[in-house]
């Protein structure tokens, strides 16, 4: 019997395999479609059309020789400076995310907060906290000064690769220390414990079994680090000074002041180029290597501090942390109560008395500016800003994440574009959103919108590297096991993996809103005068002579550096169903 | 040999393990029986070193292990979830504790394949952990125990995943490899199949402390507290309460019974009717409405309608009503235990 | 997914509303250092029955930058902060729309730099070296007159400049000592300079306030080069009541830089009428007098009187350093890469 296909036959096959085609190919798809629309639109497009201008066929020539020379010299320094930076903060980062991980002190989630708040803090907030500190009038010099009666400042430290290095160490330390810590508390006790009863004593514990299961997200951490360092730009002009000049300074040299288009475009290209490469290292390394680990609340490995010897070990870390981190920060609320007197005469005594009045002035108007900015309304901006950055980096950087657990081939290939903001020019971004966005039918150039937008382009690959990770890690058969029990899959999802991930997206949410307070390159160049956020209203008060001026600075400065940890603290204090629950 | 004395730990505040006192000698296994939460777990912990304990000590021939840490103890230690280390091959796993040891290579390569092959695991030297059966996996974090050739193996319900078959393929080759190294081992379950098959001693764990030590046999036929009874299912257990005259009222009728222990009238007791002990006859003086019967592989637990569940050689049918009758011989009376 | 959609909708509903109102909104591109009395901005605002909305676009450069960038659609209609040192770049990209304002009758014709009358001149100021008084008389030192005297040895590391290729007010006072010194002396005499000491940060935040000991910073140097009207700031905006300035700036000939800076029009502009009121009224009398205490900048208008405490504490130079835009166009780049191979390498 001949088997003829009858036109209903034919039209519900090509039906069917018109179905076929949706599914295996447009719906993995899916979870990238937000993200997708999301960096064309505000990364790629607006990127391609600046460096069109400074790279299309006729300028391309105008570029020197020496200018080559510039480049390849400027490149070696970037990539030698933050190699260093990364690794002496891996040196201080993995001690500080064992402390946290492993033991339960008073004071604990104080200094967690507290090696937060440098990373949203501007760098022109941080410079003037370094100087106050180590400058050549700084605390520390002044003081040695005293104590042997020198003449000149024996610590040179502004202007130097050290003040670049610590400078990077006191910003970064954290990513260390929340995604290594993360992974930590995640760990199976029961396989160090396995490890000791095999006769590996503490150090090779570490050595054996810890460390290569934190691997991932160790290199998660180095490759996050080393890419800020790389394109650090108000620590290397405020800390290194004129004598060094990294791809990022260079490039707003050549853009800005220089308006050298051409060799601009050529150094962002080389920036661009340089992320691309560290991000496809990166997913090559990290998302292969995950590592399943069981779903344990963190604080099952949390232990009191008992022997002696460990109590001297902690608490010189803990002095070591202080040091490193309150001090300079504390100079910046020391300088807001502090009256700086006019007759400068006395070298050696600053003090003179405390007061309120730069507090107080920040509420005034005297000289009638139209750009005055109650301090609340740039509190208000900046919070507003940084929610909208919450929001919309999580909505967005989720369902990539979840995709990430299991990879297609395209997938693949999509994922080091993540990390591409990272590594793009804040400047370079910056010119190129207002080439973009100034005509109908994208004429969004005037709103304020643009802020959050740009904060989520750089928030976004710290949302999902902070996700991947805890979402890889849930072992399926639980997940198997919820729907077995009748789970619709939001359900099963709800149930089994929220409370796993729920840390992650707290660790998450945090990043994306320190990140969004604390942005100042990309947000001084499609900020609306009308919605200023801290970070501008203090770099305004910075750019006028006069001690009020400074000391409004320093009071907003810290007011800042108090919405910030505020911040954090209620984030990580926030009890959301699944935390600690297994 | 090991010696636990007094060993006392608590858990949030309240007593967890009190005053556990037991021995294991050369070559003999152990078996620790409880339910679980009882701290069998904390137990195996505390003897491994990875614990302290509140009070207590922990011996080894006569040597105090109390300021030997956990890895020169030279106990292995197999884990419920098996542990594994994920970042290593099965070799890898294999060979952790001899290289612990400082072991030259060759040699640590020669005895991971001995003792692979002593699993039943030749061949699977540079699979990764990740990719084997929960079998497989076992028999791995076996081996990774077993290599470095400990002086003191302890079990931490390992085979509590498994299913059936192969439960009992790993259980007979356990024993097999315990007779032939002869190490002394603790194994410690809340399953009283595996206990009784395993064990030269079994220890039954209650309420913190020991409340029954012996052979198999002797556990089971004496099994020595209602609770053991009813937690080894050791026979029909019957609540009653003593009546003067040394008669003991049950909820199916009065017994004469011989009580070694002197009970007080009204005191609670339990008593014990082995399996066989019951039978169903046409007239008697106990009686009830059958509600459910389920085959067991040596008769029929039958319920009646006001509670109590009896083995009996055939099956009724439910909702019939049957008589019992009990012979007064070979009731043995069970003290029940204080609970704290 | 359909939170996607939310957000996507949300967003673009969000996005709609925050287009320009019907009022007629004048927009103006300033730099960032641009400041204005409300209460004068409102006179304006009322009396033309317009909304004037102020666009900061960073520095003077970076605000140029993005102006012919978005020659073909314009984001302000009228642009002010091109100073002398971007004329020429500024009116040979074509950004502006001639307007002879009749208020250009007030201004004296050396600020006219344009004779187009493109880019209009509104406020000028000069760049000087400021001391700090105290350490002069702490230590007896005589106050430098010249720029040569800066090279005594008796001044050894007492002086921060700013880098010039990242801060204007170090390329003024490169400019300075090219004018003084001409094309083929100016690099000697940095050379010079840097054998004495000379610290040189990136920008004018960091040396004010980090290296200069005059200002709240209490930094190392004495000497600092800001502007000649920084002095009225340190007494308008100190803590405590002052009777005297406690800085001064070094006054003498060709050492300080005049910056000049300009207004236009941008080509494009939908609202010319306004846009050329607005120019006037930048140049008019109000806004000009209205100037000194919001920017520290001088009027070009001759007939606008100056406050007091400018009278007092600012001063202005009476022979500054001046180049013609053109000249400084061809060869700025130039000149910032031979001074960063001079004093940085």
């Amino acid at each position: 019997m001949s088997q003829r296909t009858s036109p209903e036959d034919a039209e519900s096959q090509k039906r069917f395999s018109i179905r076929v085609f949706a599914y295996s190919w447009l719906r993995p798809l899916l979870p990238w479609l937000g993200v997708s629309v999301f960096f064309s639109l505000f990364f790629f497009y607006p990127l391609a059309r600046i460096l069109w201008v400074g790279l299309n066929p006729t300028s391309l020539f105008t570029i020197s020789s020496d200018s080559f020379l510039l480049a390849s010299r400027v490149f070696l320094f970037t990539f030698y400076q933050a190699i260093l930076s990364t690794l002496l903060t891996l040196a201080l980062g993995l001690p500080v995310a064992f402390l946290f991980a492993r033991y339960d002190f008073r004071g604990k989630s104080f200094l967690r907060a507290l090696t937060a708040i440098p990373f949203m803090l501007p760098t022109v907030v941080v410079a003037a906290g370094f100087n106050a500190l180590l400058g050549p009038r700084g605390w520390i010099n002044l003081g040695l000064m005293d104590l042997f009666h020198l003449q000149t400042a024996p610590i040179l430290f502004i202007g130097t690769l050290g003040a670049i290095l610590l400078a990077h160490v006191f910003y970064n330390t954290t990513i260390v220390i929340r995604l290594v810590g993360n992974a930590l508390a995640h760990l199976d006790p029961r396989q160090e414990q396995a490890a000791r009863t095999l006769g590996a004593d503490p150090l090779r514990v570490l050595y054996q079994v810890i460390l290569p299961l934190l691997r991932p997200s160790i290199l998660a951490a180095s490759i996050l680090t080393f890419i800020f360092d790389f394109t650090s730009f108000g620590v290397i002009l405020l800390l290194g000074g004129p004598h060094f000049s990294t791809l990022e300074v260079e490039i707003y040299k050549q853009a800005v002041q220089a308006f050298n288009l051409p060799l601009a475009g050529l150094l962002s290209l080389i920036q661009l180029l340089c992320t691309l490469i560290f991000s496809i290292i990166y997913s090559r390394l990290v998302t292969r290597s995950v590592v399943p680990s069981s779903p344990r609340a963190a604080g099952t490995n949390l232990r009191k501090v008992r022997a002696f010897r460990q109590k001297l070990i902690l608490g010189g870390m803990v002095l070591l942390l202080l040091i490193l981190f309150v001090l300079p920060l504390a100079s910046l609320p020391l300088s807001s109560v502090v009256r700086l007197e006019a007759d400068r005469g006395q070298r050696g005594q600053i003090i003179y008395g405390f007061t309120a009045d730069y507090y107080k002035e920040l509420f005034i108007n005297r000289s009638d500016s139209i750009f005055y900015v109650p301090p609340f309304d740039a509190i208000g901006n900046s919070l507003a800003y940084a929610a909208l950055t919450v929001i919309l980096s999580l909505a967005l950087g989720f369902p990539v994440a979840m995709a990430l657990v299991h990879p297609h081939r395209l997938e693949r290939i999509l994922d080091p574009v993540l990390m591409l903001p990272l590594g793009a020019s804040a400047v370079t971004l910056g010119l190129g959103f207002i080439v973009t966005f100034n005509k109908p039918p994208l004429a969004w150039v005037t709103s304020p919108l643009l802020v959050p937008l740009a904060h989520t382009l750089i928030a976004l690959p710290f949302v999902i590297r902070n996700l991947q990770p805890a979402l890889a890690s849930i072992p399926d058969r639980l997940r198997q096991a919820a729907a077995s029990l009748g789970a619709s899959p939001p359900c099963v999802w709800f149930t089994v993996d929220w409370p796993i991930v729920v840390r992650a997206t707290l660790s998450a949410a945090v990043f994306a809103f320190t990140i969004s307070l604390g942005e100042f390159g990309a947000t001084s160049l499609v900020v609306r005068p009308e919605y200023p956020t801290l970070p501008i209203a203090i770099a305004r008060f910075l750019s006028q002579p006069g001690g009020l001026n400074y000391g409004q600075a320093m009071a907003m400065a810290t007011v800042l550096m108090a919405v910030c940890g505020a911040g954090i603290l209620l984030i990580e204090r926030l009890r959301l169903p699944g935390t600690g629950e297994f | 040999m090991l010696e636990v004395k007094n060993i006392c730990k608590s858990y949030q505040g309240q007593p967890l393990l009190r005053n556990i006192s037991f021995t294991v000698a050369v070559g003999e296994t152990v078996c620790l029986l409880g339910a679980s939460g009882s701290g069998k777990s904390t137990l195996l912990r505390i003897i491994a070193g990875l614990e302290p304990p509140e009070q207590g000590k922990v011996f080894w021939e006569g040597q105090d292990l109390a300021s030997v840490p956990a890895h020169r103890r030279i106990f292995g230690l197999v884990f419920q979830d098996y542990a594994l280390f994920p970042h290593l091959t099965v070799a890898g796993n294999v060979a952790f504790g001899l290289k612990m040891l400082g072991l030259p290579l060759n040699e640590i390569n020669g005895r991971v394949l001995s003792t692979l092959k002593k699993v039943n695991l030749a061949g699977f030297e540079n699979r990764r952990v990740t990719d084997l059966s929960g079998g497989e996996q076992q028999r791995v974090a076996l081996a990774r125990a077993l290599a470095p050739d400990p002086r003191l193996l302890m079990f931490d319900e390992p085979l509590g995943a498994l299913d059936r078959n192969l439960r009992e393929q790993l259980m007979a080759e356990l024993r097999r490899i315990l007779r032939l190294s002869g190490v002394p081992a603790i194994y410690v379950t809340h399953d009283q199949e595996e206990a009784f098959f395993l064990a030269d001693r079994v220890l039954l764990l209650y309420a913190g402390g020991i409340v029954r030590e012996g052979t198999p046999a002797e556990v089971w036929s004496d099994p020595g507290s209602a609770w053991a009874a009813r937690f080894l299912d050791a026979g029909n257990v019957l609540p009653g309460v003593m009546l003067p005259g040394g008669q003991v009222r049950t909820i199916i009728g009065l017994f004469p019974v011989e009580c070694g222990h002197a009970y007080q009238d009204g005191e609670e007791v339990t008593l014990l009717v082995s399996r066989r002990g019951i039978r169903q006859v046409t007239q008697g003086a106990v009686s009830g409405e059958v509600t459910d019967v389920i085959f067991r592989q040596d008769g029929y637990k039958v319920t009646l309608e006001n509670g109590p569940d009896f083995y009996l050689p055939e099956a009724p049918q439910v909702g019939h009503r049957i008589f019992l009758e009990v012979p007064p011989l070979g009731v043995k009376c069970l003290p029940n235990l204080p609970l704290q | 997914m359909k939170r996607l959609l939310v957000v996507a909708l949300s967003l673009s509903v969000l996005l709609a509303a925050c287009a320009p109102k019907a009022l007629v909104t004048l927009t103006v591109m300033t730099h960032d250092s641009f400041a204005a009395s409300a209460s004068v901005v409102a006179a304006f605002e009322q009396a033309n029955n317009a909304k004037v909305v102020f666009l900061k676009s960073g520095d003077a450069g970076a605000a140029l930058n993005k102006a012919i960038l978005t020659k073909d659609a314009p984001l302000a209609d009228v642009f002010y902060g091109v100073d002398n040192t971007f004329l020429s770049r500024a009116l040979d990209s074509g950004i502006y729309e001639p307007y002879a304002s009749p208020s250009l009758a007030n201004i004296p014709a050396e600020f006219q730099l344009d004779p187009q009358d493109r880019a209009l001149p509104v406020d000028y100021g000069d760049v000087c070296i400021n001391y700090d008084k105290a350490y002069f008389t702490a230590h007896a030192l005589p106050v430098p007159a010249t720029l040569e005297d800066l090279t005594n040895p008796a001044y050894k590391g007492m002086l921060v400049v700013e880098n010039p290729s990242t801060s204007s007010t170090g390329l003024a006072f490169l400019l300075a000592t090219v004018n003084h010194f001409g094309v083929t002396g100016y690099l000697e005499y940095w050379n010079s300079l840097r054998a004495n000491g000379v610290v040189v940060v990136d920008g004018w935040e960091t040396a004010y306030y980090t290296n200069f000991s005059g200002s709240s910073g209490h930094g190392p140097q004495p000497m600092v080069l800001s502007y000649a009207s920084s002095p009225a700031a340190e007494v308008v905006y100190a803590t405590t009541k002052l009777t005297d300035a406690p800085t001064a700036s070094v006054l003498g000939p060709g050492t300080c830089f005049r910056q000049i800076e300009f207004v236009g029009i941008l080509k494009g502009t939908s609202h010319l009428a306004l846009a050329r009121k607005f120019v006037d009224f930048m140049l008019g009398q109000q806004f000009q007098e209205d100037m000194p205490l919001q920017m520290y900048v001088y009027p070009v208008n001759s007939a606008a009187k100056l406050p007091q405490e400018f009278v007092q504490y600012a001063q202005t130079a009476s022979q500054p350093a001046t180049l013609d835009p053109a000249v400084i166009a061809a060869n700025r780049d130039k000149w910032i890469a031979d001074w960063t191979n001079t004093v940085l390498r």
